[in-house]
């Protein structure tokens, strides 16, 4: 990554727990990595991996019984001053200018993500009202520019409307204009893309990435595609059971990957260059259950590097590799 | 690939453990850890014991009655005597009471008159086929009808506590034969409306709302109330299991239409079809074992609303009557409030009515949220 | 929205025909008529009735037609408005039932206002605070008002109110009220006396909307448009109230109107224990005494009043719920 940039976001050290009657599971053990205003930052992984409880953290919004017990959540704000969202109250009046103000969220099922009963409009004026003081008329103005901005015809029209008169694609820009109504410097969305069809898909990936472009906009995209990865992303980081395992740009990561899970995940994608009639590469096991977390590198059960007596008795940690790349391997350290 | 180390055995074994747990195991081990159903299932096992073992518990005819002994307080077991454990309770003494100068009993402390427990007394025949004379509580020196009275007696001089044990066996029962029918008329109607849809499905649909506007009481009162006054006690037994059923199945054929419709959609089923399985062979191998615990469950909660209808009924003088026994006839007596203020006794059925009704409420909870998957 | 409303009416039609039906089988199912028990009750006070004298009573009362003919003609005088002759009192039946059914309704809606405004803010608590202390203590004492069955809870209300206060808590009204004419005054009386059979009808409805409205709620809370209400920035409190309270309103609010029958018919029981002036006691009495014309109207006016109520229920979900109003139920 580049490094002359400050960071518009920093995660250091995060820890959520989630704390159950049959035990306690890790969802995010020890993840750092940054966010530069106006580039995109993608989180892949598996499901699971704690791409999306990450993102919880970030905005506060973690469901009980989660907590965030560790870490810092530095948050550069448009006067330049920092601000740890860990420190804040989650349902104070900061926190809450925040969310929604500085940062927005866009979510993976445009289906149920509105309320079935409030029109769209009274959605998005909404959000403009709380992280802006002005009248109703105004707001309402700004909610159709909103919706036009995202390329929905006749916005005038469908700020009435309810969400399930929407297509899923009207419905993926709408959630996409509510989150920018506020004009966030920093734009979460979690699997965007994940519930619709691929050439919806296109469309809204295009659109996202106008977006950008015009408002100067961070994105932090979460998703387990690598082909939107390989889109969208200017820097990626690969989780595996709540830990960074890789970090680098999107082209040294997707050309050169360091991490054996990293390798693994590229090998899997079917490749219209892959030699017919040869069986798909895939990581053998499967993702461990959270309370039977394996000791040592969470990864090696599955690992082709694995070395017995390292892997599965120290925890590896973050390691720079200089030139922006960092991995969490033995085989690096 | 190269060998593993193995994550700890114990997850893996508990992860075996449920992979190959049959349904019921999974909804035994679920339904477990809900106190409260533990408690009202052992509750209700109760109960149906005391159904079961009435003419034991019952130390009395409970038809057995004397004017002379009516609403006679109850009486307080003195459990030692002299230091041993020799339980008694007092003699009565019939004195007259100077204001009213009605007959009162009083308790003459000159007179002990001891229990046993598990001895002899009245013959009957216990599951109508084994003679025995045994009861729970028995005296000895004296006659049983004349000398105990554990709950006191109603306005007739019948024994309650006898009666209560009589009546528990009836409201219990009445309750499982009603949701029977109720069951069978649900799951049919209700299985048929569900799996075959269209102009049938909306028949009973509307059926189904009509009933259920209907207010109910009223439309029983007038059922009850035209049951021939001849007829024996049995056969109003049966007659107002079966009007209480009528409205009943709605419920349950609810619960069934609902299941059938969501289940008709689910990819097993297709598949069921497509390897050319018969439709009944789908409908009972197939589609039956996903809801059956649900059926279960909703049956359950059926049950203490007919239990609380017949007492109401039976409490009107509508449902059962005398020479029957039930908690509502039981409560009958209960009916004059100045009656109930000196002798609030009466009132002793009404808790065995709540209790049963808890205790098959949260049973019914209980399996309710065991067997759902999606909890 | 037009069509939901036909539909909606169209049953609400059926249902009365059908009830009609069933009061009027009902009537006859008992063997013998009015004549019979009026013969059997004159006998019994020593007077005899001739043979004679029977049949003319029983051409007089429309008795010996078949059962489809006294149907229609039954039918025929009730859309009249005549609701014929109370056979017992000799009086017309609108006379006999007079106040009473106004006051039924009355003590049904008392009820029903009681349910919903103890039900939804309960509900709302215990589903926002699951598990937590008052949770477990509204859910015990909702099973409880379950369980307790309403004739059985006035009877308790009754002992205690005369064994502890010495005071008789029953009927709807002071005695210097009772038979007077309304006025502010009457309105009054029967406003103070309202709250206990409100409370002992509405027990048991209140503790079924509890556990519908804290499971529904349940059920809205786990759905993504909270998230993203939250993710908006909207305070706690309005990200509950604004959005799932206001989903889960839907159902809540079509049980109500299934809440009616109920209630009227719980009103039937508590007002017999708790000596109401209401329809409950005299349909009792006209039930035991066969009188057709009274027992049955009061069965089909009780059955109109229901359904009457849930259609008014129906159109009150139409206008709360947006996907009724534009069609995709």
């Amino acid at each position: 990554m580049q490094t002359d940039a400050k960071p518009l976001l920093s995660v250091r050290n995060l820890r959520t727990n989630f704390f159950q009657d049959e035990g306690t599971t890790k969802a995010v053990d020890g993840a750092s990595f940054d966010v530069l205003p106006g580039k995109t930052l993608g989180i892949v992984g598996e499901s699971g991996c704690g791409k999306s409880v990450t993102a919880q953290s970030i905005l506060r919004i973690v469901d009980h019984p989660g907590r965030i017990v560790e870490g810092e959540i530095i948050l550069t704000r448009a006067d330049g001053t920092e601000i740890d969202l860990v420190k804040l109250k989650a349902d104070g009046r900061e926190m809450r200018a925040i969310r929604g103000g500085d940062i927005g969220l866009v979510f993976q099922e445009p289906m149920t993500s509105f309320s079935p009963v409030h029109t769209v409009g009274a959605q998005i004026v909404e959000a403009v009202l709380l992280h802006n003081a002005v009248d109703r008329k105004e707001a309402r103005r700004r909610g159709i520019e909103a919706l036009r901005s995202v390329g929905i015809p006749k916005p005038e029209r469908r700020i009435d409307e309810y969400s399930f008169e929407l297509s899923g694609g009207l419905r993926q820009r709408a959630m996409i204009a509510v989150a920018l109504s506020c004009d966030p410097r920093l734009l979460i969305a979690d699997e965007p893309t994940t519930a619709l069809d691929v050439t919806t898909q296109a469309q809204i990936l295009d659109l996202l990435r106008t977006l950008q472009r015009e408002r100067g906009m961070a994105i932090m995209l979460i998703t387990h595609n690598l082909g939107v990865v390989a889109e969208m992303a200017d820097d990626v980081v690969v989780m595996y059971l709540g830990r960074v395992v890789e970090q680098g740009r999107v082209d040294d990561i997707f050309h050169d990957p360091k991490h054996p899970y990293t390798k693994a995940l590229l090998q899997s994608i079917p490749s219209i260059e892959s030699e017919p009639r040869v069986k798909l590469p895939t990581i053998s096991g499967s993702i461990p259950h959270p309370f039977n977390r394996p000791p040592g590198c969470p990864f090696h059960p599955r690992c082709a590097s694995y070395i017995a007596g390292r892997c599965d008795a120290q925890e590896p940690v973050l390691r720079d590799l200089g030139k922006g790349r960092k991995a969490s391997c033995f085989l690096y350290q | 690939m190269a060998e593993l180390a193995a994550p700890p055995e114990a997850g893996i074994q508990a992860e075996q453990r449920i992979a190959v747990a049959t349904q019921w195991q999974l909804m035994w081990w679920r339904f477990r850890k809900h106190k409260l159903a533990l408690a009202g299932t052992l509750v209700l096992i109760g109960f149906y014991l005391v159904a079961v073992f009435a003419e034991f518990l019952a130390y009395v005819d409970p038809q057995e009655s004397d004017a002379q002994r009516s609403l006679i307080a109850p009486q307080s077991i003195h459990w030692s005597d002299d230091g041993r454990f020799a339980p008694y309770v007092y003699g009565l003494k019939g004195t007259r009471d100077p204001v009213t100068f009605k007959r009162v009993y009083v308790p003459d402390t000159s007179k002990k008159v001891p229990i046993t427990f598990f001895g002899r007394g009245e013959h009957y025949q216990f599951l109508g086929l084994i003679p025995m004379d045994r009861h729970l509580f028995a005296v000895e020196d004296a006659k049983v009808a004349e000398s105990l009275f554990l709950m006191g007696t109603d306005t007739q001089g019948r024994d309650l506590w006898s009666r209560l044990m009589y009546a528990t066996r009836t409201s219990m029962t009445i309750g499982l034969v009603s949701v029977a029918l109720s069951l069978v008329l649900g799951v049919v109607l209700g299985g048929i409306s569900g799996y075959f849809g269209g102009v049938i499905d909306t028949i009973i649909q509307r059926i189904i709302e009509i009933l259920r506007s209907i207010p109910t009481i009223p439309l029983w009162m007038g059922l009850a109330a035209a049951l021939p006054g001849d007829w024996s006690v049995v056969q109003v037994y049966f007659a107002i299991t079966i009007i209480i059923s009528l409205i009943g199945w709605t419920e349950l054929a609810r619960v069934v239409r609902g299941r059938f419709i969501s289940l008709k959609e689910e990819d097993f089923v297709m598949a069921a079809e497509l390897v050319g399985c018969s439709k009944a062979r789908i409908i009972f191998r197939h589609m039956v074992p996903s809801f059956i615990s649900h059926i279960i469950a909703a049956t359950t909660l059926a049950i203490p609303a007919i239990i609380i209808s017949e007492t109401s009924l039976s409490f009107l003088g509508l449902g059962l009557r005398p020479p029957a026994i039930s908690w509502g006839v039981l409560l009958q007596d209960a009916q004059n409030i100045q009656a109930l203020v000196i002798s609030p006794w009466l009132l002793i059925p009404s808790f065995a009515v709540i209790v049963a009704v808890l205790a098959f409420n949260f049973m019914g909870d209980g399996i309710r949220d065991a067997a759902d998957p999606y909890l | 929205m037009l069509a939901y409303i036909v539909r909606r009416l169209l049953l609400a039609v059926l249902t009365v025909w059908a009830i009609s039906v069933l009061s009027f089988i009902i009537i006859h199912l008992p063997p013998g008529d009015y004549v019979t028990s009026y013969i059997a009750s004159m006998s019994a006070s020593g007077s005899a009735v001739s043979e004679g004298e029977a049949k003319a009573l029983r051409e007089q009362l429309g008795l010996d037609k078949p059962i489809t003919i006294q149907y229609m003609k039954w039918m025929g005088l009730m859309l009249q408005g005549n609701f014929g002759m109370a056979m017992e009192w000799g009086r017309p039946v609108t006379d006999v039932i007079g106040d009473r059914l106004t006051l039924t309704v009355v003590i049904s809606l008392a009820a029903i206002v009681f349910t919903w405004a103890l039900a939804l803010p309960i509900g709302i608590y215990s589903a926002v605070y699951r598990y937590s202390f008052l949770d477990y203590l509204f859910t015990f004492v909702g099973f409880v008002g379950l369980a307790i069955p309403g004739f059985l809870l006035a009877l308790i209300v009754m002992y205690v109110g005369f064994a502890w206060f010495g005071a008789n808590v029953g009927g709807l009204f002071s005695p210097e009220f009772a038979e007077a004419p309304w006025s502010f005054a009457k309105a009054w009386d029967l406003t103070k006396h309202l709250p206990i059979p409100a409370i002992v009808l509405g027990v048991a409805g209140t503790a079924q909307l509890i556990r519908i409205m804290r499971s529904n709620l349940l059920d809205e809370l786990r759905k993504p448009y909270v998230v993203t209400a939250r993710a908006r920035g909207l305070p706690e409190y309005r990200v509950i109230m604004k959005y799932p309270v206001r989903v889960a309103l839907n159902p809540f609010i079509s049980t109500i109107g299934y809440l009616l029958p109920y209630v009227v018919s719980g009103s039937i029981i508590v007002s017999l224990v708790l000596s109401l002036p209401t329809v409950g006691p005299l349909l009792l009495k006209a039930l035991i005494a066969q009188d057709m014309f009274l027992a049955g109207t009061i069965v089909l006016l009780l059955g109109v009043l229901t359904v009457v109520g849930t259609f008014l229920s129906d159109l009150l979900l139409m206008w709360v719920d947006p996907r009724i109003r534009l069609g995709r139920e």
